[in-house]
């Protein structure tokens, strides 16, 4: 049985021993801007911070920690070798400014990504520039306006995007400027061509899509579909976060997209680092490189150089390249992995994911709406728990937790009640998924009582989320002004 | 493979599904979509691997075998063993956003502290959990002023540099707000307050400076800003180097509504302009037109207390199209460091580190004006960049990479005004042997 360790772990700030404040010393800066007193963070010794931060660590789960299949977000191992390069002083004791011929190394890596990505996308030129993939999206869906305005086709406000869409591709858009219009799916969990060829117009931009899509299932009309958007002038984005399905497989350029993103942070195995940083690079068809952000990297007898002169670049999204030590995480996880191994780890990713879907359906406990063959995640209902039981989704991923296991994503794509999104990923062995399907097994034949209370073995019990929301205590000095959080006795 | 458990049991699990061959479980991807083989490399050996990445790294010049005197908003700082020995914990770098919070205390606690630690040093109510970058917090700011006030026009100084610019572009132009930019005074580098008071009218949602400003140097009028900005109900953003609020007062303090910045030299290496910390602060009363995660301290079932991700409905994966920001992903590991680099500091530490940049940044200065030829154009106050005008400034900084020394940014494909000038950047990590050598060949090239 797991069992998480439990710390009532104090605050920083209540680990300060009260050292005397310390005057501030003589500083020559303007009197308008003089400091009367240091900054009020806590003065600790550097075991008192270490044993902090390790107890918190020890309060934390990753995929080093057990299975954590969070569908969409593509959980894999981070190899260690990759980790340890990236923090080679080479590469991060290095200023972005710093003349190229000095940077030929990073500069090397950066290009050849590149064209691996092309390679693996199908697409005809890369950016490294953006953050994450929500910010790939957001460029994409510059590059698009730009596109369209430099083709004097103004008229272009909409975006349009399936129901399953994640909720970064509406934000985005909407921050680019459009207006977002989501159409339904089809029965089969997929777009439906009929409400897609009603919906484009000479008014749409763009038509964003994820494939396979947030239910891991394959648009196999996927060339219908860009027939149809590309013959009213649209453009076609694909939304890479699922690129793991179809490594080596099928890639976006060939499908018909014109822009696509990609999250080195999930299909290309660098870190999730508890909320980033990601890398979210945009590839693009021939007719949108001018376009893209500057500056682009080029190669000139073996010289590698920053090439700013695109007067139809947008310009930039991100302050300088990108995020540096997720590129050579990913370029090193490439070189590791090889054409064949990518391929190989889409094979089994999809494999993993279908054998669990096949266990839990044939367990007659949970439900698979929409078309059984999927690729690297599942969505699965517990609506049918809920009903005989009263168990919510919530409650099944809370106990899970006891079992010392990472929940699914939960509640998304929206069109599944009571969804359970499953992403195994390829680096969870058999024994491993056996395991999470006999909990997920188990979980719907206990009492309810388990599951209503769960978790039980973590940190902390379940948490008051609608609390936070009431009285939101966002920081230590807000504590001391809110009610008095009663505190339990170790 | 050696990262793929389960390649040697294919077959066993296909037959387990009743599937032939693993090509069946692709069987939905239409025939002329389906790749042969990528056209890559066979993977190699980690050894190999290592191998190869060792002759790439020898291609660079890191900061110890070519020390740099950059400016620009990056500078090399000293990183505490004890940042890399928390953010290599694999409970927290190979974790995600904290969905579940019972399984993610302790990332979501290292977020409260970091948030606290913010506000504190920004003298703000609230700080968000980081945006990608400074330049993106720049955008992300202007939408929120725009948003906050309905207006569209957002005023910031021409001295910023040309990325943040076209960031910023990019960010405010599908809103449709207007930049409009007010010069800086020439004499002494800092924004020229009259011409900016001119331009504040009630159209403007926002007014942006930054403390220490592009060339380094301190604005002193910033009370006036702030007040010219609140006599129209306008937010003050301030952008800040996070090191130099140890030794000068907060934002906070002096009016700002809004504090931003760049937040990597908190605990991150200069990484070639990655590992970015997009720092957010602000006052409580925006908290919901804030972009971006927060954290909250709540409590559990049994009353212990306990933290978790609030305010949620701001955000893309609730509010989707009207989501203040589609930020999702952040840069949560970044953020981390920075929390155990201000936790390693202590408000003592943080104050001595900034007095170390602005003396070595005084020293510098006063060194390498004290060379004939070499001028400072600006009279104010500097923090640790600092403009100097040389007349052969580009054979100058070829010189200089010859010596083995980098010298600092040449200003005039950005500032055109500012022909053969340079910005310097020294920080506490540059030694004095290597300041020597830079101040020999800046004699000796001249
Ligand atoms: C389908 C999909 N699209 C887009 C995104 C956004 O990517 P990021 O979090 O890197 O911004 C996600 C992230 O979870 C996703 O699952």
């Amino acid at each position: 049985m797991y069992r998480s360790a439990r710390y009532h772990e104090p605050l920083l700030r209540d680990l300060n021993e009260g050292q005397p404040p310390s005057p501030m010393p003589k500083i020559d800066v303007p009197k308008t801007l003089q400091r009367t007193r240091p900054v009020a963070l806590p003065v600790l010794e550097e075991l008192q911070l270490m044993r902090h931060f390790l107890h918190l660590s020890h309060m934390n789960y990753g995929v080093e920690t057990g299975m954590y299949p969070l569908g969409s977000c593509t959980m894999k191992y981070n190899p260690k070798l990759c980790e340890a390069i990236s923090q080679w002083d080479s590469f991060t004791l290095t200023h972005p400014n710093q003349d190229p011929l000095t940077m030929q190394g990073t500069l090397q890596l950066m290009y050849e990504l590149e064209q691996m990505l092309c390679e693996i996308t199908g697409m005809d030129a890369i950016s490294l520039q953006p953050a994450a993939g929500a910010q790939g999206e957001f460029s994409g869906l510059l590059l698009a306006r730009a596109y369209h305005e430099h083709r004097n086709d103004t008229a272009r406000t909409e975006v349009i995007l399936p129901n399953t869409a994640h909720g970064t591709n509406p934000a985005s858009a909407s921050m680019a400027g459009y207006s977002v219009i989501e159409i339904p799916s089809t029965p089969e969990g997929t777009v439906d061509l009929k409400a897609l060829e009603n919906t484009v117009s000479e008014h749409t931009a763009c038509f964003m899509l994820t494939n396979p899509n947030t239910l891991g299932i394959f648009e196999s009309e996927i060339l219908e579909i860009a027939r149809i958007v590309h013959a009213k002038g649209a453009l076609l984005y694909y939304d890479g976060a699922n690129l793991n399905a179809i490594l080596g497989k099928a890639r976006p350029g060939d499908m018909g997209f014109d822009i696509v993103h990609i999250n080195l942070h999930k299909t290309f195995s660098t870190p999730h680092g508890g909320g980033g940083p990601g890398s979210g690079p945009i590839g693009v068809k021939k007719h949108l490189e001018s376009f893209l952000p500057v500056p682009r990297i080029t190669k000139k007898k073996d010289v590698f150089s920053f090439a700013y002169d695109y007067p139809q670049s947008i310009g930039k999204i991100k302050a300088w390249y990108g995020n540096t030590s997720a590129l050579v995480k990913a370029y090193t996880y490439i070189l590791l992995m090889g054409g064949d191994g990518l391929t190989e780890a889409a094979e089994v990713a999809v494999l993993n994911a279908n054998y669990m879907k096949q266990k839990l359906v044939d367990s007659g406990l949970y439900d698979l709406p929409y078309r059984a063959l999927r690729k690297h995640e599942f969505v699965l209902s517990a609506d049918r728990l809920l009903n005989l039981k009263g168990v919510r989704a919530l409650d099944i991923a809370k106990r899970l937790l006891d079992f010392g296991l990472h929940p699914p994503t939960v509640y998304f794509p929206h069109i599944v009640k009571e969804a359970l999104m499953i992403e195994p990923t390829e680096s969870e062995s058999k024994q491993t998924l056996d395991a999470y399907i006999q909990a997920l097994i188990t979980i719907a034949g206990e009492d309810t009582s388990l599951s209503k209370a769960a978790p039980h073995e973590t940190a902390v019990r379940r948490i008051d989320e609608v609390g936070a929301v009431k009285t939101p205590i966002l920081t230590w000095k807000a504590l001391e002004t809110a009610v008095a959080t009663p505190k339990k006795e170790t | 493979m050696q990262f793929i458990p389960n390649s040697s049991i294919k077959q066993a699990m296909l037959n387990d599904l009743g599937v032939a061959s693993i090509n069946d479980l692709f069987s939905d991807i239409p025939p002329q979509l389906r790749t042969t083989a990528l056209r890559l490399p066979a993977g190699m050996t980690q050894q190999a691997v290592e191998a190869h990445l060792r002759t790439l790294a020898c291609k660079n010049k890191s900061f110890y075998e070519l020390p740099s005197f950059l400016g620009g908003g990056i500078k090399p700082h000293y990183l505490p063993a004890a940042v890399k020995a928390v953010t290599g914990r694999s409970e927290f770098y190979t974790a995600y956003t904290p969905y579940q919070p019972e399984a993610s205390q302790g990332f979501l606690q290292a977020i409260f502290e970091y948030q606290s630690m913010i506000a504190e040093l920004t003298g703000m109510d609230i700080a968000n959990a980081s945006l990608y970058d400074g330049a993106t917090a720049l955008g992300e700011a202007a939408l929120m002023c725009s948003r906050l006030t309905h207006k569209k026009t957002f005023l910031i100084p021409e001295n910023i540099s040309w990325e943040k610019k076209s960031v910023l572009k990019n960010y405010t132009h599908g809103a449709g707000i207007t930049i409009r930019e007010t010069s800086y005074d020439p004499q002494t580098g800092t924004c020229n307050i009259d011409a900016l008071t001119r331009l504040i009218t009630d159209q403007v949602a926002g007014i942006y400076v930054e403390n220490p400003n592009f060339f380094g140097l301190f604005e002193d009028h910033v009370e006036d800003i702030a007040a010219a900005a609140h006599a129209h109900q306008t937010p003050f953003v301030v952008g800040v180097d996070p090191l130099s609020l140890g030794i000068v007062r907060s934002p906070g303090e002096y009016g700002a509504d809004i504090v931003i910045g760049e937040g990597k030299a908190l605990g991150n290496p200069m990484d070639f302009g990655g590992s970015t910390l997009g720092l957010f602060a602000c006052r409580q009363e925006y908290l919901r037109q804030l972009p971006g995660r927060i954290i909250g301290m709540t409590k559990d079932q049994e009353g212990n207390p306990a933290f978790c991700m609030t305010m949620q409905t701001r955000e893309q994966h609730i509010r989707r199209e009207k989501a203040t920001s589609n930020i999702c992903t952040n840069e949560g590991l970044c953020m981390l460091a920075a929390a155990v680099h201000l936790a390693w500091l202590g408000g003592t530490g943080l104050t001595e580190l900034g007095k170390q940049n602005f003396d070595a940044g005084h020293h510098l200065l006063k060194a390498i004006t004290a060379i004939p030829g070499y001028t400072a154009p600006f009279s104010g106050t500097h923090f640790n960049e600092f403009v100097i005008h040389h007349p052969h400034a580009s054979t100058l900084h070829t010189e200089l990479l010859h010596h083995g020394i980098h010298g600092g940014l040449l200003l005039e494909p950005w500032f055109p005004a500012l022909k053969d000038c340079i910005l310097f950047g020294v920080t506490e990590l540059h030694t004095p042997d290597q300041t020597k050598k830079l101040l020999t060949t800046l004699k000796e090239v001249d």
